[in-house]
């Protein structure tokens, strides 16, 4: 018998079924009620079917029991059906089914916009590359964000990271495939997702060398040329999905003010401090700058002085 | 009754199984027996299993006992230890600490059941609870770096202790992640090792950055 179970069960049950937990001063003070109710009529009574049903009282309790043990079984059999339908990762394994060649071809495929427009292009629907793309982003965020010393508490650092990347990814995919929708394109959410994630490739190859050379003039080089690039490929793409100019100027002028307004933060929301001090600077006298709220490696720090001093001589 | 008189078992019919005498070491009437046992046996068991498999990751030969018998316990004492080390390394003299301790370990746990994810969707034949023991497991490199590190920055923290950081972390990050291939990779087809090797490389390359960039107060 599952004692165990049925207790969780026979609480929630209605109290007409009958409890076998109660002490037997309760029970007989219910078999009493339920001698009067007899009396009285069966017409409220279809719930007591069961002692009714066979007339014997005594075993009330017993089949109560094996009702809530049966309702508890019938249960857990669906709890379990849904759960490994939901929770089945299996459905998640078409998506990952790649090659590393196949990998490598399409990060270098996403830097190259397609000309053909008129023909409606190609969209692996894959979710391996972005997934690790969007990773890698982070872990080049974090870099950054403790090279220039954003955030003093470390708990936040992981946090902001992965939500911004994640919150970038899946936050604008659903968006733009929300407008295609409206603007009658044919791309799935999927198709969607990896166009987006694979765009991501411009933004890491581009903060990685900015994070670590400090130049200005160089992030608006990359900025415009990298991140110009990736735009384009995946506007060349969405055009060719698309049929009508308004639908196309919507559609993709929404994707590349998102796509590049969102390098254009990510440098600069993690740059403050480092621009901070450039601004500090006059002339070729030039301090070595101390930081003080993190010890950055001496290493980096000669790096950066070396930048500084010759982005002052430069001006 | 005749027949009930004699109650021996005759020599022809096979009785199988192990309710008279634990053959195997693994049968279920081990549990039975252990149950006798000192607490401290059953605390050196289970602490040499982990040293054993410790040393399995520190010179990490193809065998297959760090996956056979997985276990936790070891993942975790690492996984605390590191967070605990990883403390006090603040800028904010306010901050008690708290954020860190749970940002290493969300990092470590959350970044292995991602790995183990991909690797699954990837046609892997490992199973999930055997992928996270060997990801924990191979965090001891960079637990180790971590100590060197603290000794080190007792020492002082110029250039000379930067460069000496610089070095240990790297060789112990490339240490973790060859570990944990040489285990991992065997489970994959082969023409995706690539695959699953870089969220690896990507996983221990952010602990050890968190490693390297930290300063005591």
């Amino acid at each position: 018998q599952s004692g165990g179970s049925a207790v969780i069960d026979m609480e929630n049950m209605d109290d007409t079924s009958g409890s076998s937990f109660e002490d037997m001063g309760e029970m007989h003070q219910r078999m009493k009620e339920e001698e009067e109710e007899e009396v009285e009529g069966d017409a409220g009574a279809a719930e007591e079917e069961d002692g009714e049903f066979l007339g014997m009282k005594g075993l009330r309790g017993q089949l109560g029991r094996q009702v809530a043990d049966q309702m508890w079984q019938v249960g857990k059999r669906q709890a379990s059906r849904a759960f490994s339908l939901y929770a089945n990762i299996d459905i998640l394994r078409p998506y990952f089914d790649v090659e590393p060649i196949q990998v490598r071809a399409r990060l270098l495929e996403s830097m190259i916009p397609v000309k053909m427009v008129n023909f409606p292009q190609k969209i692996a629907g894959e979710l391996y590359g972005p997934l690790m793309l969007v990773f890698t982003l982070v872990a080049i965020l974090l870099h950054g964000m403790k090279t220039s010393d954003t955030i003093i508490r470390e708990g936040t650092l992981m946090g902001t990271a992965i939500g911004t990347c994640f919150g970038y990814w899946l936050g604008v995919s659903s968006f733009i495939y929300f407008l295609a929708y409206l603007c009658n394109a044919q791309i799935t959410m999927v198709q969607m997702l990896s166009l987006l994630g694979y765009g991501l490739f411009g933004h890491c190859i581009t903060l990685f060398v900015t994070y670590n050379i400090h130049f200005h003039s160089l992030f608006y080089i990359f900025w415009l040329g990298v991140g110009g690039l990736s735009t384009l490929r995946m506007v060349a793409v969405l055009v060719s999905r698309t049929v009508g100019h308004t639908q196309r100027l919507i559609l993709c002028g929404t994707l590349a003010a998102l796509h590049m307004l969102f390098l254009l933060y990510l440098h600069f929301a993690y740059h403050k401090v480092v621009e901070g001090i450039l601004d500090t600077l006059e002339g070729p006298n030039i301090l070595p700058f101390q930081r003080v709220a993190r010890d950055i490696p001496v290493v980096s720090n000669a790096v950066l002085n070396t930048t500084a001093k010759a982005i002052a001589l430069t001006l | 009754f005749p027949g009930l008189t004699d109650v021996s078992i005759s020599e022809d019919i096979p009785v199988e199984g192990e309710i008279t005498v634990p053959v195997g070491s693994h049968s279920p009437d081990e549990d039975f027996s252990t149950l006798d046992e000192p607490v401290r046996e059953t605390i050196m068991r289970d602490l040499k299993a982990v040293g054993k498999k410790f040393v399995h990751v520190m010179y990490p030969k193809k065998s297959s006992a760090l996956l056979r018998d997985w276990d936790l316990w070891g993942p975790l004492v690492l996984c605390v230890s590191l967070a605990l080390m990883l403390q006090g390394g603040s800028a904010d003299s306010r901050d008690d600490g708290g954020p860190q301790f749970a940002e290493v370990f969300v990092i470590i746990w959350f970044g292995a059941v991602v790995i183990t994810l991909n690797s699954k969707l990837l046609g892997g034949t490992i199973s999930f609870f055997q992928s996270l023991c060997v990801l924990g497991y191979c965090v001891l490199p960079l637990t180790v770096a971590m100590l060197v590190c603290r000794l080190v920055l007792l020492a002082g923290s110029g250039t000379i202790s930067f460069i000496i950081r610089l070095i240990v972390v790297i060789a112990m990050f490339g240490w973790s992640t060859l570990a944990s291939t040489a285990f991992l990779a065997d489970s994959q087809p082969p023409n995706r090792k690539a695959l699953v090797v870089y969220p690896i490389f990507l996983f221990y390359f952010v602990i050890s950055w968190m490693i390297l960039t930290f300063t005591p107060q």
